[in-house]
């Protein structure tokens, strides 16, 4: 799971409205990827990423100190780090927890299940 | 015309687990195919294709729109999330495969932000029962009038598409899918077009076109 999905899933358990995003990273294995750099693809992407989240979840992985905000000239050396960031640490293990419910989503073999139990649906 | 994928790593063996591409996929992939400049105008940066079983489909998508999207899929079967991400590599596509029931997991976070969705429901008239009885039956079996997956789809499809973006969904005759299209333009606003239709065997098999305007 690379983190652009992170940053796109969210606790979804019956109920579970508060601190229901980002999910918290715990016990995580990471591989490094390697993707060609695109800037265009990375701006264009800009809009549809919750940045808050992102930095959030980077910063306490210690890969990055992202801005709180968005900064709204993007130079090339930061284009280059979100990179980084998005597309190629990929998440092979590991699990996702919900700071509102403690929900606990695993990762396994690079996919996150988030699965829920009928009772919890 | 755009090649079919790659699936010769898949064996006999994965098919025990997931769907093996049939008439209906490939109704599905002329579709897109038909449909390919319409796609590429959009620009697609977020394509997701529900229930992605071999992978076969998004993985032909990404021929159409290219490295600049991020190709997302789910399917509530483990071992297809599993084989989705290996027809990606095979393939040299990026594939972002999750572990879901539907979509659950992906909204409200991503409310208005697919371009293009993707779904070749189970279709077939069960019972209700066999709808999760295994593994591969979730692939196939579709309950009551094989609508009992698609109709739980339905409200969650203008909450997640993009404006403009579309939905494509491959229904048989069995599903009643003038219903569909009326839920889908009276409830939800949808524009609705059909793009193919096929005969195949006893299947009258159709693929819909419905975008949020």
């Amino acid at each position: 799971m690379r983190l652009i999905t992170h940053n796109m899933l969210q606790c979804h358990v019956k109920g579970c409205n508060k601190d229901n995003f980002p999910l918290k990273l715990e016990e995580i294995e990471i591989e490094e990827l390697e993707a060609e750099f695109n800037a265009d693809f990375i701006k264009s992407m800009l809009n549809r990423l919750d940045w808050k989240a992102l930095a959030q979840t980077t910063f306490s992985l210690g890969i990055a100190q992202l801005p709180e905000e968005m900064p709204e000239e993007l130079n090339d050396e930061m284009l280059q780090q979100l990179h980084h960031i998005l597309l190629e640490v990929d998440i092979t293990s590991g699990r996702m927890v919900c700071q509102g419910c403690n929900h606990v989503y695993p990762i396994r073999d690079g996919i996150p299940n988030m699965l829920l139990t009928e009772s919890e649906v | 015309m755009l090649p079919t994928p790659d699936l010769s790593h898949l064996t006999s063996k994965d098919y025990r687990n997931v769907y093996e591409p049939a008439e209906d996929t490939f109704l599905l992939l002329d579709s897109l195919e038909e449909d390919q400049e319409y796609i590429k105008q959009l620009k697609p940066k977020i394509c997701l294709e529900i229930g992605s079983g071999s992978g076969c489909v998004i993985t032909f998508l990404e021929q159409i729109v290219g490295k600049n999207s991020v190709y997302l899929t789910t399917d509530i079967n483990p071992e297809a999330a599993k084989i989705t991400q290996r027809t990606g590599k095979q393939n040299k596509v990026k594939i972002d495969a999750i572990n879901t029931d539907l979509v659950n997991g992906l909204l409200p976070r991503l409310e208005n932000s697919v371009d293009i969705i993707c779904f070749n429901p189970p279709y077939v008239v069960t019972e209700t029962e066999d709808i999760n009885s295994s593994l591969i039956a979730a692939s196939w079996a579709g309950g009551i009038n094989g609508r009992e997956v698609t109709d739980r789809i339905l409200p969650f499809i203008p909450k997640l598409l993009s404006p403009g973006g579309s939905f494509y969904l491959l229904l048989i005759q069995d599903n009643k899918p003038q219903e569909i299209v009326d839920i889908m333009e009276s409830q939800y606003n949808l524009k609705y077009q059909l793009v193919k239709k096929r005969r195949a065997g006893r299947e009258q098999q159709y693929v819909l076109k419905f975008s949020k305007i």
